[in-house]
Parts: C-alpha cells; sequence; structure tokens
C-alpha cells in the first residue's frame, strides 16, 4: 500500500510526540517518579513504533521500540530513572529526530541504526535485572509479557489476538444479553480483523459498529467504543452483537468495510462467557489470544504502576491529556481566506466613501454601513484568531537547550519561562525561533558568568536565564535575560573601534547606551573566542533585521555585573493594522498607529536648531523634526509661518517629531506589499487601497530615526 | 518569456498586440498580456528609479507601472486621451505596468515571419536592446518586445545605462 499520502500526517504526529517526549523526559529528571510523565512516554513511544512500523521505517520503529521497552519496565517497576538514563534518552530522542529530520528531507530514514544508543537502552534494562537479585528471574520472563501487554492499559490485545470468546462479562450485560436470547434474538460474537496496513483504524472500526448498529444492537466491545474511537487497539477488535439477522449478513457487513481483513463470526455462547471475577482465571489460559488486560505479571502488579484496570480496559490512564477537537487546516488556506478578509474590508471601505460621496447617507444607509462594519470587524479578528497560535511552541525546546548548554559550557543555568500561552500570528511565531534562541545562547554564553565569578560577586550559584512573552496592546513583547555580566559598553566600544564599525572620535561621542546598540552592526560579536555556542558570525545584527522584517523592535536594557535583558517588541498580526491617514503635499500616506506617540501642533517659532538639526522642546524632552515633505520629495501646500502639524513617532525610547500638512483621521487599512522594483525605497513598507479604490503608501517610521 | 524567442518553430501562430512607442510599433505576445486599462492617476513613490512611475490599483492589486520610453532613453511620456498602461504577467507571476503611446491592434503573425535580431545588430539604437526579433506583415515591419528586459529589474539598470 502506497503509504505516502499520510506522511506529512506521520511527520506532524512524530514530531508532536517528539516534543512531548523531550517535555516529559526533561520533567522526569527532576521528579523520577512522575508515574503521568512514565505513562505519557511510554504512550508516545508505542505509538511512534506503530507509526514508523506502519510506513515502514524499520530502524526508527527499532528504536522506539527499545525505549518503549525501557519505559515498560520502567512502568512496571523494575527500572528506576537515574540521571545516566535521561542521558541516553535525550540521545535517543535525538537520533529519532534525526530520522524525522531524514525523513521530511527525502522520505527516508537513512541508514544509521543507532546500535550503541540501542545497547545503551539494552544496558539500561539489564543492569536493573541483575540488580535485582532473586527476582531476576520472573523480571527477566515478566519483561516480554509487559511489552506485549504494553499498551494494555487502553488497548487490549496489542498483540493483535483479540478474541470474541474471552470477552468478559459485567453482570448488566450479561443480563441484557440473556433478555435478548429469552426474545428469540441471536446474539454473535464478532472479532474484526484490520488489515495492518490500515492507517484510520479507528475510522474503519467506526464504520463497523455503524454498520453493525442499523442490523442489531452492540451489547459490549472490547476495546470499548471510546477506545475505539481514540485508536486504542492495535489491529483487532471484538464485539457482541444482538440481532435477528442471519450471520452471513453480519458477516458481509463486515467485510463490506474497506481494509479489514477479515472476521471471525460465531452464535455467542452465553453460558461459557466469563464474567469480570474469572479475570485471574482468563489470564491463565494457555491460549496466547488471551486479553491483555488483567494479565499483569507478578512484577506488574506489585507495583505503584497503574496496573490495567478490569472490565474491558475501561479505565483510562490518568493524565491523559484532554484532545481538543481540532482539524488541521493548511497554512495557505488561512492565508487565502485572510486575503479574503481583506479584500472584503476595502470594499466596506469603498462602501462608506460611496456612501458619503454620493450622498445616500441616509440613517439606514448609516446604520447597515456600520453594521457591516462591525461584521468585518468582528471577521478579522476571529480569522486572526484562527491564525494565531501559543508561542510555546518556539518555546519548547528551549529547556532542553539549556540543559545541553549546562554540560557544554559547564556553567550552572536555569531557564525560567513565563507567557508560553501568548499568542501569535502563525507566521511570525515561525519565524521568531530563532532570534530567541540566539537571544538565550547569548545570555548561556557570554552572560551568566563563569561559577567562581558568581561566587565572587555574591550572586547565586545558579545563573538564572529568563524569558517572559505577554501581550502589551496590539503587540507582543518577549524580553529575554539573564542576572550575569551585563554588557560591558566600554568593552564593546573598543571592540567597535578594532572592527573599525566606529572611528575612535565617533566612538568617544557616544552615550553608554549608544555603545550596547553597537552590539546589533552587522558583523558585530564580541565573543573573544569563537565557541560553539555563539560567535558564528551570525550576530545580534540577525536577530535585529529578523526582527524587523517582522515589524518588529528590539532593544537591550543592561547594567554591568547584574546583567542585561533584550526586549523584542512585535505586532499582533502583520496584514491589517489601524493606521492614521495623513496629508503630506498632495498625497496621502498612512502612518501605523502603534509607532505614533502623539500628535503636536507646533508654531514655528518653537523650533530650535541643535547640530544643524532642527529641534523641539517636547514637554522636558528634545525631540528631532524632520519635514516629511523633504523626505518624500514633494512640496509642502502650508507656508513656512504656518503652525505646523507635527506626529510624534517613537521607536524603542527615541522618538521623532514628523511634520505633515494635513491629518485626515485613522482607519483600518490592509497591508499590501508594493511589489517590484520597490524595495530601493525604504520609508515604504507598504501600500493600502483607500475607500475610493486610491493608493496610499504606508510610512515606516523606522527608517526615519 | 523564452517562447517569444523560440519563435523558430515553423508555422506556429502568435497572437500580438501592436503598441506604438514613439514613432515605432512594437508586438507584445498576447500571453504575457494581463489586462490593458486608461491612463489612472498613478501613486507615486519617492526615492525608487526614474522610469518606475509609481503605482496603481488593479483589482486589489498594487502593481508598479514603469515609462518603458523613459528605459528607452526616450523623453518623458505625454499622456494623452491614446495612452494606455498594458498590464503584464511575469513568469514569476508579478503584474507590471508599462505606460505606451497607443495601443493598435492585434496582429496574428506566423512564427516563420519572425526575424531574430542579432545582438550584433543593435547598430547603437537604444531601444534595440529590448526587442527580440522583428515581425513581417502586410502591412509592414512590426518589433517584437522582449519582455524579459523590459521587465527585468537589473537588465534594465545596466541597459539603462548602456543606453545613456
Amino acid at each position: 500500500m502506497d503509504v505516502s499520502q499520510y506522511l506529512s500526517v506521520f511527520l506532524d504526529e512524530a514530531k508532536e510526540h517528539l516534543q512531548s517526549l523531550n517535555d516529559n523526559i526533561m520533567t522526569l529528571e527532576q521528579d523520577p517518579e512522575n508515574e503521568d510523565c512514565i505513562n505519557e512516554i511510554f504512550r508516545s513511544a508505542h505509538s511512534m513504533k506503530g507509526m514508523a512500523g506502519t510506513m515502514g521505517y524499520t530502524r526508527m520503529q527499532n528504536l522506539t521500540h527499545d525505549m518503549e521497552d525501557v519505559f515498560s519496565d520502567v512502568r512496571a517497576g523494575k527500572i528506576k530513572i537515574k540521571s545516566e538514563m535521561i542521558d541516553i534518552l535525550l540521545q535517543c530522542l535525538d537520533a529519532i529526530q534525526g530520522y524525522v529530520d531524514n525523513i521530511t528531507e527525502n522520505q527516508d530514514e537513512g541508514t544509521e541504526e543507532h546500535q550503541n544508543i540501542i545497547k545503551a537502552l539494552g544496558d539500561i534494562r539489564n543492569g536493573t535485572l541483575g540488580s535485582g537479585g532473586g527476582d531476576s528471574a520472573p523480571a527477566a520472563d515478566a519483561a516480554p509479557a509487559a511489552e506485549s501487554s504494553s499498551g494494555d492499559a487502553s488497548a487490549p490485545g496489542v498483540d493483535g489476538s483479540s478474541d470474541y470468546r474471552a470477552i468478559r462479562l459485567e453482570p448488566s450485560v450479561r443480563s441484557t444479553l440473556e433478555e435478548a436470547k429469552n426474545q428469540g434474538k441471536k446474539i454473535y460474537g464478532i472479532t474484526v480483523h484490520i488489515m495492518e496496513s490500515c492507517i484510520l483504524k479507528a475510522a474503519r472500526g467506526f464504520l463497523v459498529f455503524k454498520g453493525l448498529e442499523e442490523v442489531g444492537e452492540i451489547a459490549v466491545s472490547e476495546p470499548n467504543t471510546q477506545d475505539i474511537e481514540d485508536e486504542k487497539f492495535d489491529f483487532s477488535f471484538s464485539l457482541i452483537l444482538i440481532s435477528d439477522e442471519p450471520q452471513e449478513k453480519i458477516v458481509e457487513i463486515v467485510k463490506s468495510v474497506s481494509e479489514v481483513e477479515g472476521c471471525d463470526c460465531g452464535e455467542f455462547d452465553l453460558s461459557a462467557a466469563k464474567g469480570p471475577e474469572e479475570k485471574e482465571e482468563a489470564a491463565a489460559e494457555p491460549a496466547p489470544a488471551a486479553p491483555a488486560p488483567g494479565t499483569a505479571t507478578p512484577a506488574a502488579v506489585n507495583t505503584p504502576a497503574p496496573a490495567p484496570a478490569a472490565g474491558g480496559g475501561a479505565k483510562k490512564p490518568v493524565g491523559k491529556p484532554v484532545v481538543n477537537r481540532t482539524v488541521r487546516v493548511d497554512i495557505e488556506k488561512l492565508d487565502v481566506l485572510m486575503n479574503l478578509v481583506s479584500e472584503l474590508i476595502i470594499a466596506k471601505n469603498s462602501l462608506i466613501s460611496a456612501a458619503n460621496s454620493s450622498g445616500v447617507s441616509n440613517g439606514n444607509v448609516n446604520e447597515q454601513i456600520e453594521y457591516l462594519e462591525s461584521v468585518t470587524t468582528n471577521l478579522h479578528e476571529s480569522v486572526m484568531k484562527v491564525r494565531m497560535v501559543p508561542i510555546e511552541s518556539v518555546l519548547q525546546k528551549f529547556p532542553r537547550m539549556i540543559r545541553d548548554l549546562n554540560k557544554t559550557l559547564g556553567k550552572k543555568m536555569e531557564l525560567t519561562m513565563t507567557g508560553e500561552d501568548t499568542e501569535m500570528d502563525r507566521t511570525v511565531v515561525d519565524e521568531i525561533g530563532d532570534p530567541l534562541m540566539h537571544l538565550i545562547r547569548n545570555s548561556a554564553d557570554h552572560g551568566i558568568e563563569s561559577a567562581e565569578l558568581r561566587a565572587e560577586r555574591g550572586k547565586p550559584e545558579v545563573g538564572q536565564i529568563f524569558l517572559h512573552a505577554f501581550q502589551d496592546g496590539n503587540s507582543v513583547v518577549i524580553e529575554v535575560g539573564d542576572d550575569g555580566n551585563g554588557i560591558d559598553a566600554e568593552a564593546v566600544k573598543n571592540k567597535a573601534i578594532e572592527k573599525g564599525v566606529v572611528t575612535a572620535e565617533q566612538a568617544a561621542l557616544l552615550t553608554d547606551k549608544q555603545c550596547v546598540e553597537l552590539l546589533f552592526h552587522p558583523g558585530f560579536s564580541t565573543a573573544k573566542q569563537v565557541s560553539e555556542i555563539s560567535g558564528r558570525g551570525v550576530g545580534l545584527d540577525v536577530v535585529k533585521s529578523k526582527v524587523e522584517s517582522l515589524s518588529g523592535e528590539v532593544s537591550v536594557k543592561t547594567k554591568l555585573g547584574e546583567g542585561s535583558t533584550w526586549v523584542i517588541r512585535l505586532p499582533l498580526t502583520l496584514a491589517i493594522i489601524q493606521a492614521l491617514m495623513v496629508i503630506v503635499g498632495q498625497e496621502k500616506y498612512a502612518i501605523p498607529l502603534d509607532s505614533i506617540q502623539s500628535i503636536e501642533d507646533v508654531s514655528p517659532a518653537d523650533l530650535k536648531l541643535v547640530e544643524n538639526r532642527e529641534v523641539i522642546n517636547l514637554r522636558g524632552s528634545v525631540t528631532p523634526i524632520v519635514r516629511l515633505n523633504e523626505v518624500l520629495d514633494t512640496e509642502s501646500t502650508k507656508a513656512p509661518e504656518d503652525d505646523m502639524v507635527v506626529v510624534i513617532a517613537r521607536k524603542g525610547d527615541q522618538q521623532v517629531g514628523l511634520v505633515i500638512d494635513e491629518l485626515m483621521g485613522q482607519q483600518e487599512i490592509v497591508i499590501k506589499p508594493l511589489g517590484k522594483y520597490t524595495n530601493k525605497c525604504k520609508l515604504i513598507s507598504g501600500a493600502t487601497i483607500l475607500g475610493d479604490g486610491e493608493i496610499a503608501l504606508i510610512l515606516d517610521t523606522n527608517s526615519i530615526f | 518569456m523564452n517562447e517569444l524567442r523560440d519563435t523558430s518553430d515553423v508555422g506556429e501562430l502568435i497572437q500580438y498586440i501592436v503598441i506604438k512607442i514613439d514613432d515605432e510599433y512594437y508586438g507584445i505576445n498576447i500571453k504575457f498580456i494581463d489586462n490593458i486599462v486608461r491612463m489612472q492617476q498613478i501613486t507615486r513613490v519617492p526615492k525608487v528609479d526614474d522610469f518606475l512611475k509609481g503605482v496603481i490599483n488593479i483589482r486589489g492589486e498594487i502593481v508598479p507601472v514603469m515609462s518603458i520610453r523613459m528605459k528607452m532613453g526616450l523623453e518623458e511620456d505625454v499622456i494623452t486621451d491614446k495612452s494606455r498602461i498594458i498590464i503584464l504577467k511575469t513568469e514569476a507571476g508579478d503584474l507590471v505596468g508599462i505606460i505606451v503611446d497607443q495601443v493598435n491592434q492585434v496582429l496574428t503573425l506566423d512564427s516563420k515571419n519572425i526575424e531574430k535580431v542579432r545582438y550584433d545588430d543593435k547598430k547603437g539604437k537604444a531601444n534595440a536592446t529590448f526587442v527580440s526579433g522583428v515581425g513581417h506583415y502586410d502591412g509592414g515591419l512590426v518589433s517584437i518586445l522582449d519582455l524579459d528586459a523590459v521587465v527585468s529589474e537589473k537588465e534594465v539598470k545596466e541597459k539603462a545605462s548602456n543606453a545613456s
């Protein structure tokens, strides 16, 4: 069977499982007794094994299988988690990640067997068996059993050996069946085998149920319906059906579902059926077909690991994450939807201006337009929300990274993160990972001091690195920082001179703050030596340009000896913004509202000259003035002696006054790219279409500073 | 756009829109034309190359418009009521508008009747760099515009500097 069409699903799920494994193993390191974690890891490893097997990636399957074995033992209480184990497990994850990466690239898992890891995993198991002393023999026997009953908490008959004859009946079910039998109905036991190549087992199971429910009543199934829907069974399941139809008809219905390999069907013998109280006996049956639940091995029974519950595996392991009802949607489809919403907003704006100019704006029209406006605004917000994902997906990998850095750098560090649930536009989240990673590495490498220095400075031994994400108005702020050394402005300055970024004369004039900003200069790296962690030439300038390409800004606050904090501020959405519409000369421009501090009326008499630049004194702060008509090569319509309208724009803590000719008002605008040939113009970040179809250019105020 | 040059296939019929720039007639392969619109207000974009006249709104899309005259080193466009903006669709799917003095007719040419222009045949004519061939038809000759040269940003700069 061709499985390539499922590749993307496989990869998505594999990535999710890997992340979950990563997280849980990290948790386990802190809390080795955490049963929820162990169970979760076991389930993830098990699912990955199954998925890899289905897709035919045998090497990946082998590795996950061995990993699953280890956790099967851990779950059974035969092994205790130790920190050496965590290392091996993380290596194992890296190896699996390697497979996944290979598959992503060329649909092939590669040829690396990772024998050393498999061996190490084996050693973990054997080592424990050895130390188990007298118990080692039964434990060894138990191991394969535990393995075969691996998924048993929820998936009986993992080895595909479910059998309707082994279904155990609750007293209530038994009485229902007896009643039906007395009414002359037939009771069938059915075991359905689904092809091993089947991807959507749950769906096939559902179809079988649906088909059978048309001809009768399903009294009981094993595993239960919920587990079947959740795909918690291997390739067969059993059920008992009460029906009037002949056996052939039932078999036909089951077999008509595609990907069903076959089914065993027979009259169910009530008297032979076992009740739940007979489970031990069932387990003792020599037949390998005996259902797994309750077949807990002696080792498993005596442990705190959640022993599989009797009664058709109805009891689910605690801590099972609630599965959200979600639909996977291709991001491109969302882009299309977003574009349509943009068009709608433009159309709405057109309608408003058409109504105004044609003079049809009576009460009713206005009312309808206002209604339309609120609908489009809500629609826009909803679509935007759909595109928003928690930043968590990016942050997840950082704890692991810090853990690894701890070892490679030989420093003790701890990462605290808050606001992982802060949501941002998907495109922004996809892009922001690398800059954040760079900043965290930077903090780890340059920020946190060596243990000796920390002790000398009276700081706690463990260095703190933090990441806080939060929403602030229409933007999201991410702060990354540390309680380390801080940035030495002098060192930066000297380095800058040495690198020829600034001349000594220029440097002498710089404030400390400006010195620190030099770090963002292209090709600047203060690392005295190129280390593995940072200083590979991919400097802070890359962080800056990435953030700016997302229409965000990055700044740094630092205090020498106490630490530094990098602050990234990003817009919530990229496509539709609130803007102030202004007129300069004869032309209309949009200034994003986010970057505007205030609007001032300034008399030309208040203008002062400082170093040949026009400035005004705005409530105590000296603000440079930029005449937009000069920057934009157009003629101002105002006479020099008229009062000036000045839009105060800010970037970080700097501000600048932009002189415009006229204010038009605030408007929701859709940002459109300008297209070819226009990227020479740094002043304009895009364009928008106004209500009357006219184009207004969007000023990028950041480029004016 | 290679098809423009690969017109040596015998007997292939291609439709061209014939436009007038200055005193010369040029043909543009119809398959690269998205739309032809009347002159409309062009929004100027500051600080860009002179030949870029600005941007216009075509069905909600922002489309840059350039003056092919200025690219060819001719004098500034004189906008009359015959002036049109031809919206070209590049291979990458971008739309680019060019201002032409007049749109004349649609011409169907047999590829046999198109003579390729060799690059050493330029004879110092500035606009020759934008021509990929010459088509013969009943009424006379028409130069076939090389849209790669017209649309491509880099080529333009080089050629514009060569021309000037």
